[in-house]
């Protein structure tokens, strides 16, 4: 190889780079887009496993059978679906009566009123309670709420009712309304809180005609979500709401009743109908568990849609 | 009326407004009402501590390491939550090894690799739903695709998982927690000042080079952290437990079996126990050890939870 001249012209830069380091680039591009697209997978593989026993379900059943509001009780083939509605709609009813208010209060205290120090504590320990597991959250609702809450303001009602489930759903759900609310008002610009006060406003009237209605697409959006999620808790109700196996219809909250998930949970803990093994119904009893979760997910993702839209409104806005 | 009266008028009326009543009585209250509200949030934590432990301590301090280490068992004197620990455990342990690599890489590719078309919204809108599927749906699709599809049958095993057993659990949780790895890993990427990766580029590194040695490492506390916390949501789950078949009722774990062989074979787990006793008839079952089961599951995440803030407050990184 011989020198170049100090004359000569230099040669052409080669700006493309060492060829093993572009190769590593494309095949980590390429696993990464493969890992990326996993979720969508997931998504298919749930809407898959969903649809076929549901629609073998929805062919073999007794429509008749859907809407008597008699009793839930697939192990004699009654699948009345009016039951569990309304033992959810009453859960979720309650659940919201608890955290709607308890979640609001304590997102306006913790944004608005509390020191920065007093809310570096009190945050925390409100995500503790989000952290909770919800099996344990449900044998509170049968050991403390149960005897202590229901049981007092509804004097006929049992241990276990649908009511006692519901305020332990709202305790589960409170953490959520509280966070969701509190980072929608802190995203108000400060300048509108200085403007309300130049105004000579009080704090409460800034909060109730200036915070409030500026964040009030995350207010709703942290309902809608909390909602969502307390139509799809499953383990308090389980526990809390006392029936196994079938449940009578009811629209009294201090009976024992059944929720859409409680009825799955209970469906897959009675192994012999879930495993195909006994009972006249039994093909059916296991083809009801994916009918009613098919109902469920499209339920909680028609709400979790509608929620996160109201979500990105807050964003867009400032 | 004269000019210098409504003068006197206007300029009481403003003094009113400005000092008024000089306790704002109303403002007090609603203030009042606000921490009532936050307090009784607290309220309920010490309520509920005060019973799973009021209940259940008696059980831990009686028995101390035996209620440990002990087997199920229909003799409410002698269950104890060893298997339930030791496949909680396992069961993280297929979630961290399943989803961590998976949640993280699909982070890294939505936030530093993906074009910003259609279908990557669609995928963003796509995880931002399945974190808000209810648990016990994930569950369903566990029983339909990892007992049934990947194992051959519901009873009696075989296939890749073996029907109802420990991998097919712990498949399921790590479904289940995916999209909260990728939330909150995809969140920690975000907050990498761009600059930084601008100086990659500046010296001549590739995009993947500066993602492994600038972008990781700087995010790498914020990953820890939500990834140890989506552990501990696994480690609670109930629901998808159920529906995928961890063991409902006592049996045998002989000593001599292998590590990975405990992977394919009959398990439960922590919150599967509890729910197994709560549900029980007998009392000493459904309030002393199942409250002293949530304590053993209340230990493990409050530890999860500690390493997680622990490992926050080491690596965190302020820009």
């Amino acid at each position: 190889m011989t020198a170049l001249s100090p004359t000569a012209p230099a040669p052409p830069l080669d700006l493309s780079g060492d060829p093993r380091r572009l190769r590593r680039e494309r095949r980590v591009r390429r696993a990464l887009s493969f890992a990326g697209f996993s979720s969508l997978a997931v998504s298919i593989a749930i809407v898959a496993s969903l649809l076929g026993k549901s629609f073998e379900f929805a062919t073999n059943v007794d429509l008749g059978s859907l809407w008597t509001l008699e009793k839930w009780s697939p192990r004699i083939g009654q699948f009345d679906l009016a039951t569990l509605f309304m033992g959810s709609l009453l859960v979720t009813a309650i659940a919201m009566l608890i955290a709607t208010p308890l979640g609001l209060g304590a997102a306006i205290y913790l944004a608005e009123y509390a020191r920065p120090r007093a809310r570096r504590i009190l945050k925390p320990i409100l995500e503790v309670l989000a952290g909770i597991p919800s099996i344990v959250i449900g044998f509170f609702a049968v050991a403390w709420i149960g005897p202590e809450i229901v049981q007092r303001v509804l004097t006929s009602a049992d241990v276990f009712s649908l009511a006692a489930a519901g305020v332990g759903v709202g305790i589960l759900v409170t953490p959520l309304v509280a966070s969701v609310s509190e980072d929608a008002m802190r995203a108000v610009p400060y300048a509108l809180r200085e403007a309300s006060y130049g105004m000579g406003a009080r704090k409460i009237s800034t909060i109730v005609r200036v915070i409030i209605p500026a964040s009030i697409s995350g207010i709703v959006a942290a309902l809608i979500l909390a909602m969502s999620r307390a139509i799809g808790e499953t383990m308090v109700v389980a526990l809390a709401a006392g029936a196994f196996g079938e449940a009578r219809f009811t629209s009294n909250a201090s009976d024992v009743g059944m929720t859409v998930t409680a009825a799955m949970a209970s469906l897959a803990a009675g192994t012999d109908q879930v495993a195909g093994g006994g009972g006249a119904g039994a093909g059916q009893a296991y083809n009801s568990l994916f009918f009613l979760g098919l109902l469920l997910f499209i339920v909680t993702l028609g709400l979790n849609l509608i929620g996160n839209s109201f979500v990105k409104r807050v964003r867009e806005q400032y | 009326m004269s000019a210098a009266d409504t003068t006197i008028a206007r300029n009481l009326t403003t003094d009113r407004s400005l000092h008024g009543r000089r306790v704002d009585l109303a403002g007090l209250g609603f203030q009042a009402v606000l921490l009532l509200c936050l307090l009784t949030c607290l309220a309920f934590i010490a309520l509920l501590v005060g019973t799973v432990i009021s209940d259940g301590a008696g059980v831990i301090t009686d028995r101390g390491g035996d209620f440990l280490t002990s087997n199920l068992s229909r003799l409410p004197e002698r269950a104890g939550v060893s298997q339930a620990i030791f496949g909680s455990v396992a069961l993280a342990l297929v979630v961290v090894v399943v989803a961590f690599p998976l949640g993280i890489a699909t982070a890294i590719y939505l936030e530093e690799y993906a074009p910003d078309n259609r279908l990557t919204g669609i995928v963003r809108l796509n995880i931002r739903n399945l974190a808000g599927v209810p648990s016990v749906v994930y569950g369903l699709l566990g029983l339909a695709v990892f007992v049934q599809l990947l194992g051959t049958d519901l009873g009696s095993g075989g296939g890749l998982t073996g029907g109802r057993t420990l991998i097919s659990g712990g498949l399921t949780l790590a479904v289940l927690v995916l999209p909260i790895v990728i939330i909150t890993a995809s969140e920690s990427l975000r907050a990498v000042p761009q600059s930084l990766r601008e100086g990659g580029y500046g010296v001549g590194a590739t995009k993947w080079e500066v993602t492994r040695r600038l972008v990781i490492p700087n995010s790498f506390a914020g990953m820890l952290t939500g990834t140890v916390l989506s552990l501990s949501r696994a480690i609670g789950e109930t629901a998808p437990l159920i529906l995928v078949g961890a063991f409902f009722g006592t049996f045998f774990t002989t000593g001599d079996a292998g590590f990975f062989d405990k992977f394919t074979t009959t398990y439960t787990a922590l919150p599967q126990v509890v729910y197994q006793w709560a549900t029980d008839a007998k009392t000493e079952f459904n309030t002393e050890l199942a409250a002293a089961a949530i304590l053993v599951l209340l230990a493990i995440t409050l530890v999860a939870n500690l390493a997680a803030v622990l490992l926050r407050n080491r690596y965190e990184q302020r820009w």
